[in-house]
């Protein structure tokens, strides 16, 4: 190995860049080349014109010097990204219409059927909530267990507006920090808005006679999971 | 009488314990040395091989008039002939483990189906109990 004694050589005589990158690292793409403008501008004009004042001009192009500066500071052109935010792939054992169990939360343990994934990724889930009290609701796949059991739910109708703005939570009434809030003044049990309720049986009635067609399905969804003895969920299938 | 009732003979119906074979059983058809046989199991899947013992276990089953070395052939034709897999199969270790796979790759849905109907039967087989019980008594 030749001990090199400057940065930019790779022994002493030979540069370690090439001449395209020392172009690059020296920012020279900043400087205009005005000698290549010149020259590409006056073959333009010679085409159009072979006047004396033309050849001058030429001239005069031809033995411009460049300039010898350039900015000091090289402004670094940061690429173009061209990636894009892919739609979330779900897990295979994840399709429409499979049985899940919910795995976080309050309905932890509870089994649901998924309807669809939504825009940003999550799982659109129902109870239904005539069966299992579990409402239309947004999951996250990471904390769902899929079921190889299917329900049918083809040709079911999801309206449009239930998306990921129709779950956004209302922002706080202006109590919040005050000493009413405090002493639990003004806390009304939130209702659950109307246009909610009518969503839900909607969307509940077209899945719940073939749910309730097989009495075990039903029961099955009534039920919770959970663990017992002897059981490791890395070995079991569902 | 002989203390041990299972022997390591040719002949012998091993079951493989170790492996992905394991659960399969073999015959055994030479003897190594004392810890090492040469097992066979044509209709299982089982190559011939050489196995440790402390990898299989013995059963009861043992093949009649095997004579040393069988070829892989002929003693399919034997296993066949003398039924010896139905023989196993018909042994209640052979059902436990069956029961054993089915149970597990049995899915959520299925377990709990096995639950709900175990609780009819517990249900009906007390019902049955007490009514027995009452008439025994009076």
């Amino acid at each position: 190995m030749v001990e090199t004694t400057h940065k930019g050589q790779l022994i002493p005589g030979v540069s370690r860049y090439s001449r395209s990158q020392r172009f690059s690292k020296r920012g020279l793409y900043l400087v205009k080349n005005k000698a290549a403008v010149a020259r590409k501008e006056t073959t333009q004009a010679a085409k159009s014109a072979s006047a004396p004042a033309v050849v001058n001009d030429l001239e005069k192009a031809l033995t411009r010097k460049p300039s010898k500066f350039y900015p000091a500071d090289a402004a670094h052109k940061p690429k173009v990204s061209h990636k894009a935010v892919g739609k979330t792939k779900l897990r295979k054992s994840l399709k429409p219409g499979s049985i899940l169990i919910l795995l976080a939360g309050r309905f932890r343990g509870k089994r649901v059927v998924f309807l669809k994934q939504l825009k940003s990724g999550l799982l659109l889930v129902t109870g239904p909530y005539k069966i299992n009290g579990v409402p239309l609701k947004r999951v996250n796949q990471a904390y769902v267990i899929a079921t190889s059991t299917q329900v049918d739910i083809s040709g079911i109708k999801i309206t449009e507006n239930i998306n990921d703005e129709y779950f956004k939570r209302e922002a706080d009434t202006k109590l919040k920090g005050t000493e009413e809030e405090f002493f639990g003044k003004g806390a009304a049990k939130k209702e659950t808005p109307s246009n909610k309720i009518a969503d839900q049986k909607e969307v509940d009635s077209q899945i719940i006679k073939k749910i309730t067609a097989d009495h075990m399905l039903s029961s099955y969804l009534k039920s919770s999971f959970s663990l017992t003895k002897g059981q490791a969920p890395h070995l079991m299938r569902f | 009488m002989t203390a041990f009732k299972r022997l390591v003979e040719v002949g012998r119906v091993v079951l493989l314990t170790h492996g992905h074979k394991a659960g399969r059983t073999a015959v055994i058809v030479d003897i190594v040395d004392h810890n090492r046989v040469i097992v066979d199991g044509p209709t299982n899947g089982v190559h011939r091989h050489v196995a440790s013992l402390s990898k299989v276990t013995l059963t009861d089953i043992v093949m009649k008039k095997l004579p040393r070395t069988i070829g892989t052939t002929a003693l399919k034709k034997a296993i066949i002939t003398q039924k010896i897999d139905e023989q196993w199969n018909q042994t209640a270790w052979a059902k436990k483990i069956a029961t054993r796979v089915t149970r597990a790759s049995l899915t959520d849905f299925d377990r709990f189906k096995v639950m709900r109907l175990k609780k009819q039967q517990r249900y009906i087989v007390k019902r049955q109990m007490a009514a027995l019980k009452k008439t025994s008594s009076a």
